[in-house]
């Protein structure tokens, strides 16, 4: 499986996208790698579906350029313009958009038999990416007989199985509850990442995934972004405000929004009984893991158990100068490494044993005269930890 | 049972054996109002039930003057189905989806059959396509074709008045129905004719079932529009409803048994349809 479209040119994205609809105006630059997953994050009303929809070609550009890979799919200025059914985009739509009336066999190959391909073989081809999926008997179930993950993963397949030059997840978790999503963003994740899914053994069939081809992951949750990107694209108000790694986005959000959003802690360990064992730095340094040893963290969720995503909201952590008594579970010692002021907040990156950032407020900050290098006592409340079933392996 | 109870215990068919919530038993207008209402669409069944010669029916049912006229209802009115379907669809789909100026003339022209006496309906069909008409003279000069007092009349009549129907019923489902299954269809590789044929059709079946059955009983029951257009030659343009009133006269016994059968189709099929009338249900 190349990098490289059917005219040999790599499949890369890079789409200037202009256009207005009412007051709204989109002016944003646009460029994933392939097998590069970006994240588009962005509140509710920032452009992102309109993004979706100019990419996908349910909407034309006014100014700029969409190119694929070797072809141009928009450029009003060269009066070029391809449909939607030309363009070979997989689309997993918000809220799924699975055909009612078509079993979810049948929704898998739809896009098989659009394609000419013949209903047998297009159907063959469906029942191997339903394997792929785990889906496997669930094949003649219409979607409303499926859970939200089932649905999902078939929305997924319909996608992939016409071997997309590009795949773009428009909230594809946003429709689940919590439980399921942290499920499903594992399930994502692989098959996202993998270039071959259920090839091989399994199958005739060989399947192609998506490994080969720019990703573009639309969402408003940054837990979504920063476990299923490589890149980060802050998009507010019909711009992109910042682009980064997420490491770098958590360094130096250039916005309030993207500090909100980039101060989020993750932490990796493996959980029993609500006791959670951190993993020791495993180069996920981005994700805050430990400096070095085990530290254990206590979170109020006793039902989790193995490996685990804890989730812990920088405005959660306290911050002190002395030993605080009291109710919190979490109680250790470290010292502040950075102290940014970013406006109404002031972010503090707290060293060993743990990795976090913490928001506090500038007057809070200044009454704990912190600076880099002072000694200080973080509390969590076991409440404020969240944890989900670890989503990479 | 009048057809909004019907629906009502349908929809609250899961729990029929709670009891009813004061909220649902009407104030003692509405409660009058109501049972006059449906006093006086029972009185005109209950008149028709106590007038029908219940022994002599299947001799009346089976004369050649009503069976020559059930055929070419049954004929004439599947076929003025299939045309106002054919038509009324793609216009139904041209006034949800292009947005023209206009729309609101082309829309009100198209649903004028329905507010307009079928008789000036028919009228303004043989001023168009009679013999002498703007379009039928040159069309029989060059074909030969005569539309008006053959079965293509009665069909064309039928059509006129039943695809309306169509066109409304099809127009509010197609508005109705979320656009992201077509754009979903679209990015998947289909054309516009396979996500119109594969995704949009199917997504409005059930209304557009509806639509049809409802056109297709309105073209049985067509009157004004086809005595007018395709007159009334007995075995030729002498549809059910044209023998009724001609039976009236002559022989009331089978006119009485005609309607009876009529009256009984139709309340068959508003049963069976119920509330699925309107689309967006």
């Amino acid at each position: 499986m190349t990098s490289a479209d059917a005219s040999g040119a790599p499949r890369v994205l890079d789409a200037e996208l202009r256009l207005h609809r009412g007051d709204f105006e989109l002016d944003v630059h646009l460029r994933v790698e392939p097998g590069e997953t970006a994240a588009l994050l962005g509140p509710n009303g920032a452009g992102k579906s309109t993004i979706v929809a100019a990419l996908a070609g349910l909407l034309q550009l006014e100014h700029g350029v969409i190119k694929l890979g070797g072809r141009v799919l928009d450029d009003p200025a060269a009066g070029i313009f391809m449909s939607p059914d030309q363009r070979r985009i997989g689309v997993v739509f918000q809220d799924q958009v699975l055909f009612g009336h078509l079993n979810a066999l049948d929704n898998v190959a739809f896009g098989l038999t659009s394609r000419g391909m013949r209903r047998t073989e297009a159907r063959e081809r469906a029942q191997a990416w339903l394997d792929a999926m785990d889906l496997g008997d669930l094949g003649h179930r219409r979607p409303r007989a499926l859970s939200g993950g089932q649905r999902q993963r078939v929305a997924l397949a319909r996608a992939l199985a016409c071997e997309p030059d590009l795949l773009v997840a428009d909230e594809p978790l946003g429709s689940l509850d919590v439980t399921a999503r942290n499920r499903l963003r594992r399930n994502l994740a692989a098959h996202l990442s993998s270039g071959r899914n259920g090839g091989g053994s399994a199958h005739a069939v060989p399947l192609r995934g998506a490994g080969d081809v720019p990703r573009l992951l639309i969402t408003h949750d940054p837990a979504d972004a920063f476990v299923l990107a490589d890149r980060v694209h802050i998009l507010e108000h019909g711009r992109l405000t910042q682009s980064g790694t997420p490491d770098e986005l958590r360094r130096a959000p250039a916005t309030a929004y993207a500090a909100d959003l980039s101060g989020i802690n993750l932490v990796r360990g493996t959980a029993d009984s609500g006791e959670i064992t951190v993993t020791p730095d495993g180069g996920t340094s981005s994700e805050g893991g430990s400096r070095r040893g085990a530290v254990l963290l206590h979170a109020a969720d006793s039902t989790v158990r193995g490996p685990v995503l804890a989730t812990i909201h920088p405005r959660a952590i306290a911050l002190h100068r002395e030993r605080p008594s009291g109710s919190p579970r979490n109680v250790w010692r470290t010292t502040a490494e950075a102290v940014e002021p970013l406006g109404d907040i002031t972010r503090v990156l707290l060293g060993s044993p743990l990795a976090l950032t913490a928001d506090i407020t500038p007057g809070a900050a200044h009454e704990l005269l912190i600076r880099p290098g002072t000694s200080l006592w973080v509390s969590v409340k076991a409440t404020e930890v969240e944890l989900a079933p670890d989503s990479r392996d | 049972m009048t057809s909004a109870s019907a629906s009502q215990d349908a929809n609250h068919s899961d729990r029929r054996s709670m009891r009813r919530s004061p909220q649902e038993l009407p104030p003692w207008p509405v409660a009058i109002l109501a049972a006059v209402g449906v006093v006086l669409f029972a009185l005109p069944v209950v008149g028709l039930a106590a007038r029908t010669p219940w022994t002599g029916l299947w001799t009346h049912l089976s004369s050649r003057f009503v069976v020559d006229a059930a055929v070419l209802s049954v004929v004439s009115s599947v076929a003025a189905a299939i045309v106002a379907a054919a038509v009324g669809v793609p216009l139904a789909w041209v006034l949800a989806r292009v947005d023209f100026r206009g729309r609101s003339v082309v829309r009100a022209l198209v649903t004028l059959p329905m507010v307009l006496p079928p008789v000036v309906g028919g009228a303004a069909l043989l001023f168009a396509l009679g013999r002498r008409g703007v379009v039928g003279g040159p069309l029989h000069d060059a074909t030969g074709l005569l539309l008006p007092y053959s079965i293509w009349g009665v069909i064309l009549a039928n059509a006129f008045v039943a695809t309306p129907l169509v066109i409304l019923t099809v127009e509010g489902a197609l508005r109705n129905l979320d656009r992201r299954y077509e754009n979903a269809a679209a990015t998947l590789g289909a054309s516009r004719l396979r996500v119109l044929w594969r995704v949009t059709l199917p997504m409005i079946g059930p209304a557009l079932g509806v639509a049809v059955v409802v056109a297709w009983a309105r073209a049985l029951g067509e009157f004004g529009a086809t005595v007018t257009f395709a007159g009334n030659l007995g075995g030729r343009t002498q549809t059910l409803p044209l023998a009724v009133f001609v039976a009236l006269e002559a022989d009331r016994d089978a006119a009485v048994a005609v309607s009876l059968v009529l009256v009984a189709l139709s309340l068959g099929l508003l049963i069976a349809l119920r509330d699925r009338w309107w689309p967006s249900r």
